[in-house]
């Protein structure tokens, strides 16, 4: 027990890097492809996606408009054109199908600083922790629309490190950017996944949307759980994974219906066992051990709780 | 059951205790917050006078409800005229601007930025660059104007886009010389859109001529005043009349 162990490792060396990184690598994809859709137009001349974040138009047809700073706008006492709302609803509609939170692990160009750091935590050791409760983000996000409402501004626009970053990179450099500086050590040295997981109100106003959400992952192999905890370590919203995981003992389904999940997927690529995957979040099926390849030789204990 | 007669019979229930003081603790923070973000708010409110916001950009107040911070206007402007504010540069951060004295308005007669804004922080009901309100042009540097000083520059009126509207060149008495006029650069206020092209253009060093802020700019009368003149124009005649009899100091002999 006295070596601590670090997640990934038995991943890695049960499945091979890519099988244990899948996920991770789809996202950073993700994160870069969506960056760049944005990027390529002021960078190389190619105009694909014009605007920032907070409001865009792509190929010079399709509005998006971010529903939270339109959410601002309005509680600031202004009554937006028709391209904004129809832009936000966009939006708003794809993230309530899909899941709010997606737009946390795949969009968001936050996500890889904070990752970073969660990283860096881990393999620095370092445990210094708040005490503060997840909800606190739903506080902060009030706190934004009441500031927004007694101000008459869009009063997170002032200081969005999500928006700042964008911005920034596409726009040129700011000293705004010391903002995602700030996130960084927030997370590294103060809080456990401290801005995502308990400040943002982009994230909170998403975790909201995210009670529809459609893409889920599901502990459909929980039964080959061993307790390795790896799945704990890297989760950005560790919470959500028990009722999931452990469901057998309350009857609850497999599926992590939880709103905070971010639906990263670094649990299905983390897991030694094979536990997790991405599915829809009606799909209450558990896998049959014998059906599973990669199954562990003693799953059938467990099986038989 | 013990926990449930202990809360009837004292009224005491450490849960209700525990979470009425976790709310607190939340309902603190989320005011400090709300405040914070509120004063920062208030404190980015203030434009600075030598920063223009584009054309049709609605009161600055307004303006602060309305734009997301996009840069979609800053992308269509073809004369790379608008910016995004940065830190310290003085505007909201992330609002776009322009400064006349760099790059001026060009009043393209299809307003691209107008049209490229989502929300309407940008009026869509500007059709007509030459309604738009940047600013007023003013001749703040009496003392060094090329033009006030006896010279013919006559650059701020030449390059004007409505020349002899929004700039006309009003002739007075050179009293230094006696012989000749001074050609006064007179700014119109009440067609002057603010593009910023004369200050753009002023030859000296430090612009004599600026665009301000139309509330820097201009002065405004008073409500209740009523300009005798005006009355009398729209009444037809006198208000009343043969209410002041002047006497007639006129020599007797030329009446």
């Amino acid at each position: 027990m006295s070596v601590k162990r670090i997640p990934g490792v038995e991943a890695r060396r049960k499945h091979g890097f890519l099988t244990a990184n899948r996920w991770l690598i789809a996202r950073r994809l993700a994160q870069l492809g969506f960056f760049m859709l944005f990027a390529a137009g002021p960078w190389f001349g190619v105009w694909i996606v014009k605007g920032t974040l907070s409001s865009s138009l792509t190929l010079e047809t399709l509005p998006l408009t971010d529903p939270l700073i339109l959410l601002q706008a309005l509680v600031a006492g202004h009554k937006p054109e028709l391209t904004a709302l129809l832009g936000a609803a966009i939006v708003l509609g794809a993230y309530l199908v899909l899941g709010g939170r997606l737009y946390c692990s795949w969009v968001c160009p936050i996500n890889p600083v904070t990752d970073l750091a969660a990283w860096a935590r881990r393999r620095l050791g370092i445990e210094t922790d708040w005490k503060i409760r997840p909800q606190a983000r739903l506080w902060v996000l009030g706190a934004v629309l009441a500031a927004s409402a007694a101000t008459g501004t869009i009063a997170f626009e002032l200081i969005n490190p999500i928006t700042t970053l964008y911005r920034g990179l596409l726009f040129g450099a700011s000293w705004g950017l010391a903002s995602v500086l700030l996130v960084f050590l927030l997370d590294l040295f103060v809080a456990r996944h401290g801005w995502c997981g308990h400040v943002c109100p982009v994230g909170a106003f998403y975790g909201i949307v995210n009670r529809t959400a459609g893409l889920r992952v599901s502990a459909s192999g929980r039964a080959r759980c061993d307790d390795c905890m790896d799945c704990y370590a890297v989760c950005p919203e560790m919470h959500v994974i028990a009722p999931a995981l452990k469901g057998d003992r309350t009857g609850t389904g497999p599926v992590i219906l939880a709103p905070d999940c971010t639906t990263c997927g670094r649990c299905i690529d983390i897991c030694p066992e094979r536990v997790f995957r991405f599915t829809h979040r009606f799909d209450q099926r558990l896998d049959t051990p014998a059906a599973e390849p990669g199954a562990t030789p003693q799953p059938a204990t467990r099986e038989a709780a | 059951m013990s926990k449930r007669e202990k809360t009837d019979t004292t009224g005491f229930d450490p849960r209700r205790r525990k979470a009425l003081g976790e709310m607190a603790k939340h309902v603190a923070g989320a005011t400090v917050a709300a405040a914070a973000i509120a004063g920062f708010a208030r404190q980015s409110g203030a434009l600075p006078a030598t920063t223009l916001r584009p054309p049709g950009a609605l009161p600055e107040n307004e303006f602060q409800s309305a734009c997301v911070r996009c840069g979609l206007c800053v992308r269509d402007c073809p004369y790379d005229t608008l910016k995004l504010a940065e830190w310290g540069d003085g505007p909201a951060i992330g609002t776009p601007y322009f400064i006349a004295r760099d790059i001026p308005c060009e009043m393209c007669p299809d307003i691209p930025c107008v049209k490229a804004c989502p929300t309407g922080a940008l009026a869509h009901g500007l059709t007509d660059i030459d309604d738009a309100r940047m600013g007023v042009a003013s001749l703040v540097g009496r003392e060094t104007c090329l033009n006030m000083l006896g010279l013919r520059c006559d650059v701020c009126y030449r390059v004007c886009p409505l020349i002899d509207e929004a700039i006309t060149l009003e002739t007075t008495h050179n009293t230094r010389t006696g012989r000749h006029a001074v050609f006064e650069p007179f700014v119109h206020s009440e067609i002057c859109t603010g593009c910023g092209k004369c200050e753009k253009s002023c030859v000296l060093d430090e612009a004599a001529i600026k665009v301000l802020p139309v509330a820097l700019a201009t002065g405004e009368i008073g409500g209740h005043y009523r300009l005798g003149w005006e009355e009398k124009d729209r009444a037809g005649g006198e208000m009343v009349p043969g209410l002041i009899e002047l006497p007639v100091r006129v020599p007797e002999a030329s009446r």
